[in-house]
């Protein structure tokens, strides 16, 4: 069901929000234990607000289009007295004091929200194994990581526990899961979406962005929430910036397709069904060009595991014992207080990054290490300048597999980071990008990755629409 | 390779506690990650400016103005939630 056929629905009166919203939590009560998408779920909660919107249709009054649809948001995302855990032991009991900006706007909207769902510990992780609350399964196979961090969200779609739900992206962790699962994952440019009430991971590339079923929910979702907020000073206004399509018909579209993106390691049935993709394309008279974008692979990883933790580990520091969530007993005085917090409550890949952060953030190797760093994601920038002078769009794969199996990757970080390797450089430029489904390895689900210019949210969803009528 | 001594100095910065095994752990698993980054040798940025976000904003202000009339008592003190019970 999307979010226009529940709108339509609850409208029509075929059913009422209170059946909408039963009918998903039944959903969640035979799936959750299998799947493990859901940390919590505020049953309670949606059934009051299911309440106040059935009253609203009962009176005659006209509805938002996200009114009554039920939603999952991801778990680092506060939502007031709702337990806000980012899947970490250090916040396991921690109760959210406020609503996070996207939460406010889609509560006047009228949405319904389900629940708060899995991700990888503090949104550091490609697979939502880094969970300190355990694994969310792949809904197409059991067996396989829906991806991360975002996985829990991307599970709770594709499974239909609910209409389209919230998740974050730092480095690839909406589109990647969203490629994963066979759903679409919306990032939106960085600045597009407030950021106030989002668990700050690397404040200069996280953004907050739906995961839907269609590309038309998806733009239904980015409008609800997107905009200008005073509460989070790097949000900008869009205006008719967004609606910008600088093509109105397919044949003006010049699409831009990375050579370095088909790398050695990339999976055959992956760079089959990217391949049949730009084929579509062309042959509904798109201009496909062959592009390069020389730093945008293997020098945007290194940088990107470089600024990330350094940003990571100034954002955990909060996480202290003392304001706020787990603290250790039997601490000796309070530095020790900060030690055994901090070690007990904060799982192995949170301490990796942050003590990788401190390190490249330290006297000595600062220079050689962040800062070298920053100016190679000036050189990514200037890649993309380059490309989009050409192109409007920019077409790769999200990720070069499909989903893997539970543990292949857990033992080795670096064979992790390495999923991200055609994500990262679109947030460490800060674009706005797109992941569809394209088709199937066997029975996974694969996805294409769209990417557009800055505040272009409309080229690469119109793009993403077409693609799909293609298909 | 990064040093014992190294991973336990970092620690400390960060207000981490580590147990022996763990030092012995993160020392494997950092010492892999910044071998990576030797990558980065290679690429003469010298001529470059560095990046610190993509945001296309700068210096966003406001008034220095209470958005809401706070409650005040005798004209020059706030009144606010109690903070210890």
């Amino acid at each position: 069901m999307t979010i226009s056929q529940a709108h339509q629905g609850l409208i029509k009166k075929e059913f009422s929000t209170l059946e909408l919203t039963k009918s998903f939590l039944d959903k969640i009560e035979d799936s959750n234990k299998k799947i493990f998408a859901f940390l919590t779920i505020t049953s309670d909660l949606a059934l009051a607000q299911a309440k106040k919107i059935d009253d609203l249709i009962f009176a005659g009054g006209d509805i938002p289009m996200l009114a009554g649809v039920p939603a999952a948001i991801k778990d680092n995302i506060l939502i007031e007295d709702v337990r806000c855990t980012a899947a970490s032991k250090i916040l396991e009991d921690y109760i959210a004091i406020y609503d996070a900006t996207v939460i406010n706007k889609l509560k006047n909207q009228g949405a319904i929200i389900l629940g708060k769902t899995n991700l990888d510990e503090f949104a550091m992780g490609a697979s939502t194994e880094n969970s300190a609350f355990g694994a969310t399964k792949n809904p197409h196979d059991l067996t396989r990581v829906p991806g991360g961090s975002s996985g829990g969200s991307a599970a709770a779609v594709a499974s239909d526990m609910v209409v389209y739900s919230l998740g974050s992206d730092t480095g690839g962790s909406i589109r990647q899961p969203a490629s994963f699962c066979g759903v679409v994952g919306l990032k939106p440019t960085y600045g597009a979406v407030s950021r106030y009430g989002l668990i700050a991971m690397a404040s200069s590339l996280d953004q907050i962005g739906p995961i839907t079923k269609t590309v038309a929910d998806a733009k239904i979702v980015f409008d609800a929430i997107a905009g200008k907020d005073p509460c989070d000073s790097t949000s900008v206004e869009l205006n008719s910036k967004f609606q910008s399509t600088n093509y109105k018909q397919i044949q003006n579209l010049r699409i831009g397709v990375p050579k370095e993106y088909f790398i050695e390691g990339i999976d055959k049935d992956v760079e089959r069904i990217v391949r049949e993709a730009i084929k579509k394309f062309e042959k509904a008279g798109a201009k496909i060009e062959e592009i390069s974008l020389p730093h945008c692979t293997n020098y945007a990883l290194a940088a990107y595991y470089i600024i990330m933790p350094s940003e990571v580990s100034a954002n955990m520091a909060r996480y202290d014992g003392i304001r706020y969530g787990y603290s250790a007993k039997g601490a000796d005085d309070l530095l020790d207080v900060y030690l055994k917090s901090r070690q007990q409550g904060l799982g192995d890949e949170v301490r990796r990054r942050i003590m990788l952060g401190t390190y490249t953030l330290s006297a000595g190797y600062y220079e050689s290490y962040y800062l070298k760093a920053q100016k190679v994601r000036t050189k990514i920038i200037e890649d993309f300048d380059k490309a989009f002078k050409k192109s409007d769009i920019i077409l790769t794969p999200v990720c070069p597999t499909p989903a893997f199996k539970i543990g292949e990757k857990s033992k080795d970080p670096l064979s992790m980071y390495l999923a991200d390797i055609f994500t990262i450089a679109v947030n460490l430029a800060g674009l706005p990008a797109i992941s569809i489904p394209a088709g199937r390895a066997d029975s996974l689900p694969v996805g294409i990755q769209l990417i557009g210019r800055p505040f272009e949210e409309g080229n690469i969803l119109d793009a993403g629409e077409i693609f799909e009528k293609l298909s | 390779m990064i040093t014992k001594e190294e991973v336990k100095h970092i620690a400390e910065l960060a207000r981490l506690g580590l147990s022996g095994k763990e030092v012995e752990k993160f020392q494997e698993e950092l010492s892999s990650i910044l071998d990576y980054f030797k990558k980065l040798q290679k690429l003469d940025v010298s001529g470059t400016a560095a990046t610190s976000h993509p945001s296309a904003v700068k210096n966003v202000m406001r008034r220095d103005e209470a958005e809401k009339e706070p409650r005040k008592i005798l004209s020059d003190f706030l009144k606010v939630k109690s903070i210890l019970k």
